[in-house]
């Protein structure tokens, strides 16, 4: 193998393998150790910048960085990353100061169509540049699905309003009950630049016998949980189906154990494991007593004069065919009827673009979505940019926050005549942490405790009331605690092949088996002869350049605790503990516009 | 000196051996030795025979006098038998102990001040007595301790860290122990691990005395342009005279070596010795033709490596005492105070 490049960018990058699964590639090691330190309002504002609702999504993100996180491959669980962001979002100061001002206007306007995350996102990267944002939202409020979807008692308002308002205070101009109905009417209000962050606000229909018979008491779920969220719904039947195995479908369930369903249960198509709803989650629902009963269709409603009475359902099997795809077949076993008095359609959401017109200069695909790019998310209209849900489909919020960024940096530089194209690279720092002999500036001694429990309001008063919050987040010990089991993944061990004298110190050190000296040798073979097996493929080999015994230096990325100690007992110097912070561009970074490499 | 404990967490892939334990579980304490230490490296290979011959650790006892070698056996076995003993006085404590239990493992680990200068006495009774040990010499050729000054097998001519150079003949440990008629003979260099953990291995089951020198460049004085103990100075000179390969039990010895290259050793407790030739030559059952090599090539500037003599029929002390199967110190008081009738039977077959 050739000898790594430790200078592109994203090798590091990888290596930070939290950092690199966030769509918004937030410094998760860099604000946990501020919190180590209780330094919270630093830790807020590191996320702030990043991922732009620190408060929200340390409540409700579907954390891509936690199954990436390398201590779920040393140990039993990941590092509570996203219970974490709301301690710094929990315990800061007041932070307004330290937020951007608004800018001198530079006359230029920008409206965007929705007010949840991906739009807030773009107008907080472009307000503080001087942007006129308008958003354009028909809820009374900003926030979007994150107000109307997701349960009061996961999310409370309050939280939501802070975050909202720290980018709506930078002067962005709030349309509140104003649904956009013809982008053809937005585009004649001759606005600069329009981006779409509607979202994908319909739930889809369960078109099977007796829907329409028993039409009163089905709800689709999305519909019904933004009908709870404004107080339109308050009560629901004692004994409720939910159909459908996503996150809404965990949240209309423990929504409606709080409405006065008493017997709730969630009856899913798929197996327990295969369902799509994220595993706390479920494991939140099955703790409020609501069974989830799996390989279930449902084939039609049963009811008795327009009242809805149950749900049959046929029992199926999983088969594989030989590409390993998965096929639901009929089990044999007879049709099992469930009786209840209401049932919560949650089984997926779609786009629903009806208020774009056919000459607006949006081209739409065949599965009736816009085509958009996914690098700049400039639809088919040079003027018109499409992000979070309403671009590609249901998310997450997390994504909905990566894409604003990237529309709001493409928006900018069509703004200012430059190529939205050509996309500039990261910033990168790297310093080594060295102190003194042994001493570095980050705590390299590894924590062996389990991952903490977040704990929990006491079940019986939280089914009471449905806005009292759950979860209650960590206290600072908890929180210290977990903080401390991150392994600090951004200080890489960086290695100086001509200081090397190939003493073996590192490798008998490792206590993870991690450093190999070998012979040099393609990918494959070399990783058949390292000291430990390298069963990830996808975590990256660091390979030396020739040392002198005509060896290379192999270390496996994979479990490397990044505890420093290869480096404490090098006698030359050969290893470093050098930090790497990537500053991933956003609309105004300094370097928006030299594309420049990496240090 | 690292601050922190060496971290708990192991690689989730390791093997483990026949008893379950991966190499880790026959770790130390973490090393109080400067960084890059060859003696580390040394300890590594303590630890990965161990492993690999799935031994018990408490089957064990290790042995050291005083020195940075000395501190050693902290570093591995942490759940094996230990003495921390006098300078020099290893030996006997090591002998004393095999006498008394003869069913333990005995690793006695010395430094070359330890077994060259104080205890080198101790070292040359040990060896001609046929203890059953494992001795090893971690080998810098100067004392770290008091800061660098030549010890006894530092070679005539070779350089100090300041620049001076020495003038007294240096003592081949290897050269003595053959001469006292030592059964396994070996030298090695901790920055060769593959060669030094099958020599580690081979000399544990071996029955006999077992001497293996391992030369340990010690990085704070002795790794420098002009010593003969440095990284760069042994691997340009390091004089291999054979790869071995320890096979216990009854697999078969895989044949991918030419004919003729590979020479099986069978010994006492049925492992077997694969050895692969790499000089010709080289016939590692001459103990007189081992020293002349020796010799010859020692005045060529060459180190010469490799196992330089097995002899497989060894015999130890206790088979020259003749003394029971049963170790001493599980004999009852019966067994071990008869009576005054068999007292009295001694005496009259001395009259």
């Amino acid at each position: 193998m050739k000898p790594t490049d430790i200078s592109a960018p994203d090798y590091f990058h990888k290596v930070v393998d939290c950092q690199w699964a966030c769509p918004a590639h937030t410094p998760v090691p860099e604000y946990i150790r501020l919190i180590a330190e209780g330094r919270y309002s630093d830790a807020y504002m590191i996320n702030w910048k990043s991922n732009v609702f620190p408060g929200i999504l340390g409540r409700t993100c579907d954390r891509p960085c936690e199954p990436a996180c390398r201590r779920g491959r040393v140990e039993d669980n990941p590092v509570a990353i996203c219970r974490l962001k709301r301690v710094a979002a929990d315990f800061k100061d007041d932070i307004k100061h330290r937020l951007p001002k608004p800018g001198p206007k530079n006359g230029k306007r920008v409206a965007l169509v929705g007010g949840g995350p991906a739009s807030l996102a773009v107008a907080r990267d472009l307000a503080p540049l001087g942007y006129h944002c308008t958003v354009f939202d028909g809820d009374p409020k900003a926030g979007g699905m994150m107000r109307s979807q997701i349960p009061k008692f996961r999310l409370p308002d309050s939280v939501i309003d802070e975050e909202t308002d720290y980018i709506l205070n930078l002067g962005v101009e709030f349309k509140g009950g104003q649904r956009v109905d013809s982008l053809k009417q937005l585009l004649a209000e001759n606005y600069d630049a329009i981006f779409v962050g509607s979202g994908a606000p319909r739930g889809r229909e369960l078109d099977i016998p007796g829907r329409t018979e028993a039409t009163a008491n089905i709800h689709i779920g999305i519909e019904w949980l933004a009908n709870v969220s404004f107080g339109h719904v308050e009560k629901i039947g004692r004994r409720v189906i939910v159909l459908g195995g996503g996150n809404t479908a965990m949240d209309c369930c423990r929504t409606a154990r709080r409405l006065g369903g008493e017997s709730v249960k969630v009856v899913v198509r798929s197996g327990f494991e295969e369902m799509k709803a994220s595993p706390w989650e479920k494991e939140d629902a099955l703790h409020e007593d609501i069974p989830i009963l799996n390989y279930m269709v449902p084939v039609a409603f049963k009811h008795v004069a327009g009242k809805l009475i149950g749900v049959i359902f046929q029992k199926v099997k999983a088969e594989y065919d030989a590409k390993g795809r998965r096929n639901l077949v009929p089990s044999g076993e007879p049709d099992e009827t469930i009786p209840c008095d209401d049932v919560l359609v949650a089984v997926g959401q779609e786009n629903a673009f009806p208020w774009i017109e056919a000459d607006c200069g949006i081209e739409f695909d065949k599965w009736h979505m816009p085509k958009v790019d996914p690098k700049t998310f400039v639809s088919t209209n040079p003027k018109v940019f499409f992000g979070g849900d309403a671009a590609f489909g249901p998310k997450n919020i997390i994504w909905a926050v990566a894409h604003g960024h990237d529309a709001a940096l493409s928006i900018h530089k069509m703004l200012s005549g430059e190529d939205i194209n050509e996309r500039p690279l990261p910033e990168v720092h790297v310093s080594s942490q060295k102190m003194g002999i042994h001493e570095w500036s980050y705590d390299n001694d590894i924590s062996t405790d389990k991952r903490f429990k977040v704990p929990h309001r006491d079940k019986v008063i939280a089914l009471k009331d449905i806005r009292a919050e759950v979860e209650l987040g960590y206290d600072l010990k908890l929180a210290l605690g977990e903080a401390e089991r991150c392994l600090n993944c951004d200080v890489q061990t960086v290695f100086a092949a001509p200081l090397c004298i190939e003493c073996d110190a590192c490798v008998d050190i490792c206590p993870m088996d991690c450093i190999s000296f070998t012979e040099n040798g393609e990918e494959d073979d070399l990783r058949q002869r390292l000291k430990a097996p390298s069963p990830h493929h996808d975590q990256a080999l660091y390979v030396s350049g020739d040392l002198k015994t005509g060896r290379v230096m192999v270390k496996d990325e994979d479990v490397c605790l990044h505890c420093g100690l290869c480096a404490e007992r090098c006698p030359t110097g050969a290893w470093d503990m050098q930090k790497y912070l990537i500053d991933m561009v956003q609309a105004g970074s300094t370097c928006q516009s030299k594309a420049r490499s990496a240090a | 000196m690292t601050y922190i404990a060496k971290p708990k967490f192991h690689h989730p892939g390791l093997k483990k051996n026949e008893l379950g334990y991966t190499h880790r579980d026959y770790e130390g304490k973490i090393s109080t030795l400067c960084a890059g230490c060859g003696h580390d490296s040394i300890t590594a290979s303590i630890i990965e025979a161990c492993y690999e011959l799935s031994i018990e650790p408490h089957r064990v006892a290790k042995i050291s006098g005083i020195g940075c070698s000395s501190k050693t056996p902290d570093y591995f076995l942490g759940n094996s038998h230990g003495f921390n003993s006098v300078h020099g006085r290893m030996p006997s404590v090591l002998t004393g102990a095999n006498l008394a239990n003869r069913d333990l493992i005995y690793l006695g680990v010395s430094g070359d001040g330890d077994s060259a200068s104080i205890g080198f006495g101790q070292f040359a009774h040990s060896i001609r007595r046929a203890v059953n040990m494992t001795y090893i010499v971690e080998n810098n050729g100067v004392y770290g301790l008091t800061k660098g000054q030549f010890s006894a097998t530092a070679d005539r001519g070779s350089k100090s860290k300041k620049g001076v150079t020495n003038t007294d003949n240096a003592i081949d440990l290897v050269a003595i122990a053959l001469q006292l008629g030592a059964t396994f003979v070996a030298r090695s260099f901790s920055g060769d691990k593959t060669q030094l953990v099958p020599l580690i291995a081979a000399a544990i089951r071996h029955k006999g005395a077992s001497f293996i020198d391992v030369i340990s460049p010690c990085i704070a004085f002795n790794n420098h342009a002009g010593s003969t103990k440095s990284f760069d100075y042994v691997r340009e000179h390091n004089d291999a005279v054979n790869r071995l390969d320890v096979l216990v039990g009854r697999d078969p010895i895989s044949v991918d070596y030419a004919p003729g290259t590979v020479q099986v050793v069978e010994q006492h407790d049925g492992s077997r010795l694969a050895l692969r030739k790499l000089d010709a030559d080289y016939d590692p059952h001459d103990r007189l033709g081992a020293m002349t090599f020796l010799q010859r090539h020692a005045a060529k500037g060459q180190i010469v490596t490799g196992l330089l003599y097995v002899d497989p029929e060894a015999e130890d002390l206790h088979t020259h005492l003749d003394t029971v199967e049963t170790p001493l110190n599980t004999l009852d008081e019966q067994a071990l105070c008869p009576g005054s009738a068999v007292l009295d039977k001694i005496n009259a077959s001395l009259r």
